[in-house]
Formats: C-alpha cells, sequence, structure tokens
C-alpha cells in the first residue's frame, strides 16, 4: 500500500484522508480509503467503475453524510461537518453530472456560489480562461453544449475563492479540443498555486495534469504512482483500470 | 348607461370587482403554495389554516391589544410566520425526503388540529372586524361604484405578488431559491445553509396566508371556517397555473377569481364549480399546467 505510506510533512499537507470509510444506506462504499495531497499539488484518483473514487470526492465535500474515519483539512476533521461548512472553509467540488441549473442563465449560474474565501476568480479572467461563456450570459444554463456546462461548472466554483477543488471526471464525453482547453485550465490553476483533486478515467490525460495517482479499488487506495512513473508502470496500470 | 352584453354595467363590473378580490386572495394564497412546493416539495394543506390564524391574530391584536388593521398588518404574518418555522423545525423537516403524500397527511392533519382549537373556543360563528376608517368608503366611477377597501385590497396583493415574484426572478437570493428547487444538495454544497433557507421560506410563505387572513379579515368574518371554504379553490388555482410556478400563481389566481365573477353575471349557476371545470380541462391539455414545467 504505496500511498498510505506516502510521507508528506504535515506543514506541506493540505489534505489527509485516513481511513475513510463510507455508506449508501446499507451499501458499504468506501473501505478505509487513505491518501494525502501536498499544498498546490494535483493529485488524481484513478480506478473502474464503482471503484469509490466519485464517493471519496462526495465524502470530503460532506455530501454523502454517511462515513467514518478522518478527513483533515486546515487542522480540522471534516467528518462531522456539513457541507456548506466544509465549503466555506475554501474546498469546492465540480461533480461529474455538472450540476448546472435549469432555471438559471448562465450569469445566474456563475454567480450563484458566494465567495467563501477572498481572491475569487474575477468574470474578465474567467472570460480569459473561457471566452465561449462570455458570449453566451443570458442562455439558459442547459442550453449550453456539454464542453460549454462543463467550463461553466469549473468557472461557478473558481469564482468561489476555493483554493481546494475535487473536479469529478470533467473530461468525460468531451471532444478533445475542449479536452485541451480543460487540461490547459488545470495547470494554469495548479501553477497559481490551486491544490487538485481530479477523478478520472482517461489515464493519458491525467498523466499531462497531475503530480500522483492513487489507484482505487473496491472503496480504497491500492497504489500511488508518481506521474514521472508512470512511463514505466504502464502495465500495472493498465492491469488496474481494466483497458 | 346602455348595458353592455345584455348587463347594466354596475352589475357586471361589480361582478369583475369581486372576482378580482376573489383572484387577489387565490393569487396571495396559490403564491404561498407554489413557494412552499417549489422548495420543500410538500404540498402545504395547513395554508387555509393559517390563513385563517392571520386573521385571527389581526382580531386578537385589536381585542386584547388595542392595536388596530395597520399593526396587524404588518405583526400577523410576522407572527404566523414564525409559527410556521416552528412547524417546519419540528414537524416537516422530518418527512422532507418523504413521498408527497406523508406531507399531504401531515399538513391536512395540522388543519384539522389548528382549525379544531379555534371552533372549540370561538364556534363556528365568525367574528366581527371592521374596515379600518382611511380605507371606508368609496368612490362612483360612474359605471360602477368602488369600495376602496376593496380597491386595496387588489392594490395589495398585487404589490406583494409582484414583489415576490420580482424577488424570486430577479434577484441573488432568488437564485438560490430556484437553484435549491432543482438540487439543494449542490446549493449546499457551495456554502449555502439550505436547511435555514427551507425553513425561511416555509416562513415566508405561511407569512403570505396570514397576510391574505389579515386582508380577507374586513371583508369576510374572522371564522374558524374560512381557510377551509378557501383551500381547494386555491389548489385547483395552483394545478392550474402548473405546481411550483410563481408567475402561473399570480395570473392564473387573478384571472379565475375574474373567470369566477363573470360567471355569476352569465351563468351564476356554474360559478361555483367553473374554476374545476377550467382545471379539468387545462389537465387535460396541459398535465404540467399554464406554466408548469413537464416533469
Amino acid at each position: 500500500m504505496a500511498a498510505a505510506a506516502s510521507p508528506i510533512p504535515s506543514a506541506q499537507r493540505a489534505l489527509e484522508v485516513r481511513d475513510l470509510h463510507a455508506w449508501y444506506g446499507e451499501s458499504h462504499v468506501l473501505h478505509g480509503m487513505a491518501f494525502d495531497v501536498r499544498e498546490g499539488e494535483v493529485v488524481t484518483l484513478l480506478g473502474r467503475n464503482g471503484a469509490g473514487k466519485t464517493t471519496t470526492l462526495k465524502s470530503i465535500m460532506g455530501i454523502v453524510r454517511q462515513r467514518q474515519g478522518e478527513i483533515l483539512f486546515g487542522g480540522q476533521n471534516l467528518v462531522s461537518l456539513s457541507s456548506n461548512k466544509i465549503a466555506r472553509m475554501g474546498i469546492a467540488l465540480c461533480p461529474e453530472e455538472r450540476a448546472i441549473f435549469a432555471s438559471l442563465n448562465v450569469r445566474e449560474n456563475l454567480l450563484l456560489p458566494p465567495e467563501v474565501r477572498e481572491g475569487g476568480m474575477r468574470l474578465e479572467t474567467i472570460f480569459e480562461l473561457f471566452p465561449n461563456l462570455a458570449e453566451r450570459l443570458a442562455s439558459q444554463g442547459t442550453k449550453l453544449s456539454g464542453g460549454e456546462q462543463q467550463m461553466l461548472a469549473i468557472a461557478r466554483i473558481l469564482r468561489t475563492g476555493a483554493r481546494f477543488l475535487l473536479l469529478d471526471e470533467p473530461t468525460e464525453g468531451l471532444a478533445p479540443v475542449i479536452v485541451q482547453q480543460i487540461g490547459r485550465t488545470i495547470r494554469r490553476l495548479k501553477s497559481e498555486g490551486f491544490t487538485i483533486v481530479l477523478v478520472e478515467q482517461n489515464f493519458r490525460f491525467a498523466a499531462t495534469v497531475a503530480d500522483r495517482h492513487f489507484i482505487v479499488e473496491h472503496g480504497q487506495v491500492v497504489d500511488m504512482i508518481p506521474n514521472d512513473e508512470i512511463g514505466h508502470r504502464q502495465d500495472t496500470l493498465h492491469e488496474y483500470l481494466g483497458v | 348607461m346602455t348595458e353592455l352584453l345584455g348587463i347594466p354595467p354596475q352589475v357586471l363590473f361589480g361582478q369583475v370587482l369581486l372576482g378580482l378580490i376573489n383572484g387577489a386572495f387565490y393569487a396571495v394564497l396559490s403564491l404561498g403554495l407554489a413557494v412552499i412546493f417549489g422548495l420543500l416539495n410538500i404540498i402545504n394543506f395547513a395554508h387555509g389554516a393559517l390563513y385563517m390564524t392571520g386573521a385571527f391574530v389581526a382580531w386578537f391584536l385589536l381585542s386584547y391589544l388595542g392595536l388596530g388593521y395597520w399593526w396587524a398588518l404588518l405583526l400577523s404574518p410576522v407572527i404566523v410566520g414564525a409559527l410556521g418555522m416552528v412547524l417546519e423545525r419540528t414537524l416537516l423537516k422530518r418527512i422532507a425526503n418523504l413521498d408527497h403524500l406523508y406531507g399531504l397527511l401531515l399538513t391536512f392533519g395540522l388543519a384539522l388540529i389548528i382549525q379544531g382549537l379555534f371552533r372549540n373556543y370561538f364556534g363556528s360563528s365568525g367574528q366581527p372586524y371592521q374596515i379600518p376608517p382611511l380605507l371606508a368608503g368609496g368612490h362612483n366611477l360612474g359605471f360602477m361604484f368602488l369600495p376602496n377597501y376593496r380597491a386595496w385590497v387588489v392594490a395589495a396583493s398585487l404589490v406583494v405578488c409582484l414583489g415576490t415574484w420580482f424577488v424570486i426572478e430577479r434577484t441573488k437570493l432568488g437564485s438560490y431559491l430556484r437553484a435549491a428547487t432543482e438540487n439543494p444538495v449542490m446549493v449546499q454544497a457551495f456554502g449555502i445553509d439550505v436547511p435555514r433557507m427551507v425553513t425561511l421560506t416555509y416562513g415566508f410563505g405561511v407569512a403570505l396566508a396570514a397576510f391574505a387572513g389579515v386582508l380577507a379579515a374586513p371583508i369576510y368574518q374572522v371564522s374558524p371556517q374560512m381557510g377551509a371554504d378557501l383551500i381547494i379553490v386555491v389548489f385547483a388555482v395552483v394545478v392550474i397555473g402548473g405546481m411550483g410556478s410563481i408567475l402561473g400563481s399570480i395570473v392564473t389566481g387573478f384571472g379565475l377569481g375574474i373567470v369566477e365573477g363573470l360567471t355569476k353575471v352569465f351563468y351564476p349557476e356554474a360559478s361555483s364549480t367553473v374554476i374545476f371545470i377550467v382545471m379539468a380541462i387545462v389537465l387535460l391539455i396541459k398535465p404540467a399546467g399554464l406554466f408548469g414545467r413537464a416533469a
């Protein structure tokens, strides 16, 4: 279990997940999930469908309430906190389904989340990152293309001022040109000091943006692969992901 | 004066005015129901009882504290709204994620309890409540006589309805409400305290009912049965407008009040059923209601 043993000085640690268990009703989904993330790092959770990657993000965010263990962030255990309090600590989730609100237009969707921390990204900067959004401000959110909706979902959490981002499959179902744009955005955010946990099934994309990869199987981390070793460990990775 | 469609204009416009007044109550009450249904997903059958409570609070304020109509218009919605928030926190919150039927049964039971309590203390006969002196009298418009208080009811209802519509459709708070109606989990994950918003929304919805109750007190007698008589029609209005639709509630409330008034002129026998006939036709043609979105 390379992941659990990863020694990171606590001062550099942005988030530490220890022995995390989570349930949906009777169904036990996370079985002792453990990993940590350094300040300013991009890590991915890689794994097959149903491995527990999305549940891990939702547990960190407090959306899955039935959870036990430790999620340490800013000296606090998040397990006992509700999602609105976790958001106010500076963590933001961009969910897999994007959660664009149909009854709001693009501008309203963008401006919906309150600025939980100072330093939320200004609209001009967001439009520089995602020029398409500037042209569609009055459109109903769900009338945008899949790629534009993904841009809107990412842009929306950047406005909050959160510096710790949870991105759930941001490239799923998108055209290659949009995937490249999302990749550029993640690299830019990393260069600006954002810390990102990325759930991905597309490991080729993950390798272009991440520092480390945690392999998730059956609700726990079973391996950790530094990004600079990913080239040598393709076979292992293929075995884990079943590709 | 010449007749319009064979009807003297005083009769015709008098009935249109009566229809507008009924429509004003339909609109304010169905607006409260729509706000509550939109966010809480609860069909609030206690709405009529809380409307009646609003009227009784006005009567209590006058009878025991000497506080007149204008104070009641301010205080009664606050008091009943606070009562609503207590009900939401202690009872409705517990059934938040269950089927609609549970909410309907619980609020129906609450309505029976509230009405029963008032009937037990005050009997079935109504208590009188005077029109405030400032709004006594009326104006002869030539084609009809317009009582000042009735004009005030229509105007005040319109202002409250349009103000509520503006807040929900055009402000940041309204965008929180609309978004939470769609996906409360995600709105909470953005840092917004959705449970508190739900409580305040329920409080606001029932405060609207209490406001309508105070408006109604000088027109109808303040009686324990006044809400029960109205609530079935108001539910029909909500269904016609589209469950949870703010604009639908307002337009349909006033519109059906006028339709009902005109029916009294042209075919009085159908006046008490016309709204339900309209409801049946609308449901056949547009099951989600005139302004509702199909699920």
